[in-house]
């Protein structure tokens, strides 16, 4: 087994000032997407312009950070051109990768940008050595986010089988119903996740307060939670949502609890495991968020690299619920 | 329209209004017209993160202050000024929360969506309008309390760091309680 690699921090940017807080705070790298359906954060208000993601490249550079494109989303059946459009103007603006999901968009970065590099989203949900080796093999993919379903001693397996970087999550929004592709946003929306890059779009959402102090959310026609009074919320997405079934008494998380990932107490495991890259989540998150979490987060590897104690910074306060898990890296029994 | 937002976590309410400003609002609202004016003047992109919401009429509802500030985010015909709590102009949007907690956030110290899971912040109306004013207002070079503090010369700096002392204190007593 090799010596393990300082892994890179990878940090979230949903507006050119968040990405100039990333980078001040000691991100390696930030991924960021523009404000198109090819982004698989595509709300309203959110995301980058061309000309944002031109100054925001040439600031992350000369902060010696680099810059990672989200086309992460599934171009609808022969539709393919905005997301071909994208993959060029990144390669115009200097991006230093791209991150994607669908083989159409690998294969035209391959062809007509050798030398992009091409990341594999975690919405690709590669998690075999066979299936992560096929793209490395036919679309020279340099590195994999992996979906957050592996245990750390799956994570080091996987290391050693397959020929490329592995980047995995470390702290944020956990919703992993097959990351990000499951249909019950468009069911109740009309919009999809997959293709038109929007979970859950805030033109959707309600919420609605009772006399009592009580909060509903509403998403479409759907009622997908009520919190009491004192109760903390969570992200308004079906799958957090808590309904009621013959299984259990009264209201009941049926897909996942609102509860965020931290890893922070795992990183030396992950960083003996050989993981190349940790993600942090949270595109639609304020430029406070992006600051506290990277700071936080830069100290700890550092202070693990350099053989000392890392000083875990409380983020409880920032997670959705304020509930935080290691998730499945620890235990596959993290509900 | 929205509704009247009541939280039990929000209970400072009419009684106390520990951060009742002292000026009439016919004193206020030219000062708070400058405000708007200067911020619009020095961060003009801001705008263009409001999308189609940049003509609707926000309140901003300090629930711990006997006023409430009505907001149109419109560089075209800016609006910014103090209304009685009595008399709510129709408005989007509300957003309801703590003065302290609310300064915090223009200070881009402070994330929204932890404020909002920890119920100390409430939005009532249409979600998709708040959202864009928040990732406009995220998206300033200046933190905005700042640019505001400064219009002020050293008093106004000085005020802002009491205030950020006193949310500091109010953050700290928070996480002692929970
Ligand atoms: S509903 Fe949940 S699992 Fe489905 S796309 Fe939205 S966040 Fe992901």
């Amino acid at each position: 087994m090799n010596a393990p690699v300082k892994p890179e921090l990878i940090c979230p940017a949903g507006t050119p000032a968040a990405l100039r807080s990333a980078v001040d705070a000691g991100a390696d790298a930030v991924y960021c997407g523009y404000q198109n359906a090819t982004n698989a954060r595509n709300f309203v208000g959110l995301n980058f312009t061309p000309e944002e993601m031109e100054k925001s490249i040439r600031y992350a550079h000369d902060g010696g950070t680099k810059v990672l494109i989200t086309l992460n989303t599934f171009p609808p059946s022969g539709n393919v051109q905005l997301w071909k459009d994208m993959v060029d103007l990144s390669a115009r603006l200097g991006a230093d990768a791209c991150i994607v999901a669908d083989i159409a968009v690998a294969a035209y970065i391959q062809k007509h940008h050798p030398d992009m590099r091409i990341h594999l989203s975690v919405q690709a949900a590669a998690s075999s050595p066979e299936a992560i080796e096929y793209y490395v093999r036919e679309f020279g993919v340099k590195r994999v986010v992996l979906p957050r379903i592996m245990t750390v001693s799956e994570i080091r397996g996987l290391v050693e089988e397959i020929p490329c970087e592995v980047e995995t999550f470390i702290f944020g929004n956990h919703g992993l119903m097959v990351e990000g592709r499951c249909s019950l946003t468009n069911y109740v929306t009309g919009q999809s996740t997959n293709m038109d890059g929007a979970c859950s779009p805030a033109a959707c959402v309600k919420y609605e307060r009772a006399e009592d102090g009580s909060m509903s959310t509403i998403l479409g026609d759907y009622m997908i939670d009520r919190f009491g009074p004192e109760e903390t919320a969570g992200y308004p997405t079906i799958c957090k949502g808590r309904y009621k079934c013959d299984a259990r008494d009264g209201g009941y998380y049926a897909f996942e609890e609102p509860i965020s990932l931290n890893a922070s107490t795992m990183l030396p495991e992950l960083i003996n495991a050989g993981v190349h890259a940790f993600k942090i989540e949270g595109r639609q998150r304020s430029r406070a968020y992006v600051k506290k979490v990277v700071a936080a987060f830069r100290e700890a590897v550092d202070s693990i690299m350099a053989g000392e104690e890392p000083k875990l910074a409380d983020l409880v306060a920032l997670t959705e619920g304020q509930k935080q898990t290691e998730g499945a890296l620890k235990t596959k029994k993290w509900r | 329209m929205t509704s009247e937002p009541k939280s039990s976590r929000l209970s400072g309410g009419p009684v106390g209004f520990p951060f009742a400003p002292p000026l009439p609002l016919f004193l206020l609202n030219p000062i708070l017209k400058r405000i708007v004016h200067r911020i619009a003047a020095q961060n003009p992109d801001m705008f263009d993160r409001l999308g189609p919401h940049r003509h609707a009429y926000f309140l901003i509802d300090p629930v711990d202050m006997p006023l409430m500030l009505y907001l149109r985010p419109d560089p075209e015909a800016l609006d910014f000024r103090a209304v009685n709590r009595r008399a709510l102009p129709p408005h989007v949007a509300r957003i309801s929360g703590k003065f302290l907690d609310l300064l915090t956030l223009m200070d881009t110290e402070q994330d929204g969506d932890a404020l909002f899971f920890s119920r100390d912040l409430i939005v009532t109306g249409d979600t998709e309008a708040v959202v864009c004013l928040r990732n406009a207002l995220d998206d300033v070079d200046e933190p905005i309390a700042e640019s505001v503090a400064d219009m002020f010369g050293a008093p106004g700096r000085g005020a802002l760091n009491f205030l950020r002392r006193a949310a500091e204190n109010a953050q700290k007593r928070k996480g002692a309680s929970t």
